[in-house]
C-alpha cells in the first residue's frame, strides 16, 4: 500500500484557531477528525494536501447530551461506536444507532465520527438518511461565526456540501420528537458488513397508539442519488394511514419511482431501484414491530 | 513535518522525533522495531494492524504519528502478562486458532477488547466483534472456538 506524502500538521486547541489556520494557509488543506476517510484518501486516492489540521485537541466537540429542550446534540467528533452503544441514543433512537452501527468494523467505528461522515458526504454514507429522517440540524462555526442548516439542505453532491473551505461542522442536533416516534434504517449491501450500502433506507414516524394512524412520515433514502434524499411523495402516501402490508409495498413503489440511482460496481441502476421497493417497504413494517435486539435478528428481518 | 511526541507504548513512555504524516503502523514496525502488528489491506479493511489507541482497538494503519503526542498504545507484544501467554493467546495455540498467522495479532486484539466488555460473548458477539478481521486461511471455526475457550478461561 501506497505511503502518504508529508504535509504540514495542525493541533488547533480553538475553533477559531482551527478556522484562522486555513483561512491563513490557503487553499489545499484538510481538516482530520477519525481520518478513516482523510488517510484512505492520501493513501489510495492520490490525495495530496498541503496541510492537515487535526480538530482532535479542540475541546468539546466530542460526546452525546440530551438539552433541557428535549433536544439531543451529538458532538461532529463523536464517534461511530459511541453513537452505537449510547445508552440514550440506543433507547430513544435506536435506528440512528443502528445506522451508525453499519458502518465499517468496531476498529473503523472507534474512530470515525459522525461529523466525518457528513462532511465528507459519501451518497451511502449511513447515518445520513437516519439523520435526516429525525430532522437533524448542522451548526456550522468559522472564524466570523456560526450558522445552522438543516441536514436535508447540508448534502451538495458527492464529496460536497454547502461547508467552505474554513467552514467547521460542529454539532448536530435532533430536534424533540413526538413520543409516538418509530423508525428503522435498512443498509443494503453485498457483504452483511465491512461494506457500502447498494441502498440504504431510513424511516421515521409516530405511530397511533390506538387508532395506529401514523403521521409526520419520513423517508430518506441513501446511496441512490448524489445525495441522501427524501422521497416526499412516498411519506405523503402514507401521512394519516394506517400501515398494512399492502400500503407499505405500495409506498415502496412510490420511493422506488423516487431514487435515481446509478450502476457502479456494487449493482446495477435497475436492481437498486427495485431494492430501494423492497427495502422502503421492509423498513416500514419492521418500525412498527419495533427495534431488532441483535445483528442476527436485523438481517434476518430484512428478507 | 517533524514533530517531538510522546506517548506510552505498553505502558513505557516513548519520546521521539516523527513525521507527522508517517502511520501508526510504520511508526511501530519500521522505527520502534515493533513487528508484531502487521499490515494487511493497509486501508482499514482486514484489522491484521488493530492496536489499542486510548484503550479502544482501532486499524494503526489509519491513524498518523502526529495523532500521537500524550497518548497510549497497545499493541500485540504488549498483550502478555508478564513472562506468561494471555489466556487468549494460550486458546489460540491450543485451539489452532492461527494457520498462517498473519491476521493472529489483530484477531488477538480485537478478542481481548470483545472479552474485556462482555466476558461471555455467544458466537454471534464473536462474529460481531470479529468482522473487521480477516483471515486469508479461513480458519474462523477455529478462532471462534479459541475466543470461547478464552473467555471460559478468562472467567475462571
Amino acid at each position: 500500500m501506497k505511503r502518504t506524502e508529508p504535509f504540514d500538521f495542525y493541533q488547533p486547541k480553538t475553533l477559531a484557531e482551527a478556522s484562522r489556520l486555513l483561512q491563513e494557509n490557503g487553499p489545499g488543506g484538510r481538516f482530520l477528525a477519525g481520518g478513516t476517510d482523510l488517510v484512505i484518501a492520501l493513501k489510495e486516492k492520490g490525495l495530496l494536501p498541503k496541510y492537515v489540521v487535526d480538530l482532535k485537541r479542540v475541546p468539546g466537540l466530542a460526546g452525546i447530551r440530551e438539552n433541557s429542550d428535549g433536544s439531543i446534540t451529538l458532538g461532529a467528533l463523536t464517534t461511530m461506536r459511541d453513537i452505537e452503544i449510547s445508552p440514550l441514543i440506543t433507547k430513544k433512537y435506536p435506528f440512528l444507532s443502528q445506522s451508525a452501527a453499519e458502518v465499517g468494523s468496531i476498529q473503523i467505528r472507534n474512530r470515525a465520527t459522525i461529523g466525518g461522515n457528513m462532511a465528507n458526504a459519501t451518497p451511502s454514507a449511513d447515518t445520513a438518511p437516519a439523520l435526516i429522517a429525525l430532522n437533524a440540524t448542522a451548526k456550522i462555526a468559522s472564524a466570523t461565526g456560526e450558522r445552522s442548516v438543516n441536514l436535508e439542505e447540508f448534502f451538495k453532491g458527492p464529496g460536497q456540501t454547502v461547508l467552505s473551505a474554513e467552514e467547521i461542522l460542529t454539532e448536530i442536533t435532533i430536534p424533540k420528537t413526538d413520543s409516538r416516534l418509530v423508525g428503522e434504517y435498512i443498509k443494503f449491501s453485498p457483504r452483511e458488513m465491512m461494506d457500502l450500502a447498494y441502498v440504504g433506507v431510513a424511516v421515521a414516524y409516530n405511530l397511533g397508539e390506538k387508532d395506529k394512524k401514523c403521521d409526520g412520515v419520513r423517508i430518506v433514502l441513501g446511496a441512490v442519488a448524489p445525495t441522501p434524499i427524501r422521497a416526499k411523495r412516498a411519506e405523503a402516501a402514507l401521512e394519516g394511514q394506517v400501515l398494512t402490508e399492502a400500503l407499505a409495498e405500495k409506498i415502496g413503489a412510490i420511493a422506488a419511482e423516487e431514487a435515481k440511482p446509478i450502476s457502479d460496481v456494487r449493482s446495477t441502476a435497475e436492481y437498486r431501484r427495485a431494492m430501494v421497493g423492497a427495502m422502503t417497504k421492509r423498513a416500514l413494517l419492521n418500525a412498527a414491530v419495533g427495534p431488532a435486539k441483535t445483528w442476527v435478528e436485523r438481517r434476518e428481518r430484512r428478507y | 513535518m517533524n514533530r517531538k511526541i510522546q506517548f506510552n507504548l505498553n505502558g513505557k513512555s516513548i519520546s521521539r522525533e516523527a513525521a507527522t504524516h508517517r502511520l501508526l503502523l510504520d511508526l511501530l514496525r519500521d522505527e520502534i522495531g515493533a513487528t508484531g502488528t502487521k499490515e494487511g489491506c493497509g486501508t482499514g479493511d482486514c484489522g491484521a494492524c488493530t492496536v489499542f489507541l486510548n484503550g479502544k482497538p482501532v486499524n494503526s494503519c489509519l491513524v498518523l504519528s502526529g495523532e500521537l503526542d500524550g497518548a497510549d498504545v497497545v499493541t500485540i507484544e504488549g498483550l502478555k502478562i508478564g513472562p506468561e501467554l494471555h489466556p487468549i493467546q494460550k486458546t489460540f495455540l491450543q485451539d489452532g486458532g492461527a494457520q498462517c498467522g498473519y491476521c493472529t495479532p489483530g484477531m488477538l486484539m480485537m478478542s481481548k477488547a470483545l472479552l474485556d466488555e462482555n466476558p461471555n460473548p455467544t458466537e454471534d458477539d464473536i462474529r460481531y466483534a470479529l468482522s473487521g478481521n480477516l483471515c486469508r486461511c479461513t480458519g474462523y471455526a477455529k478462532i471462534i472456538q479459541a475466543v470461547q475457550d478464552a473467555a471460559a478461561l478468562l472467567r475462571k
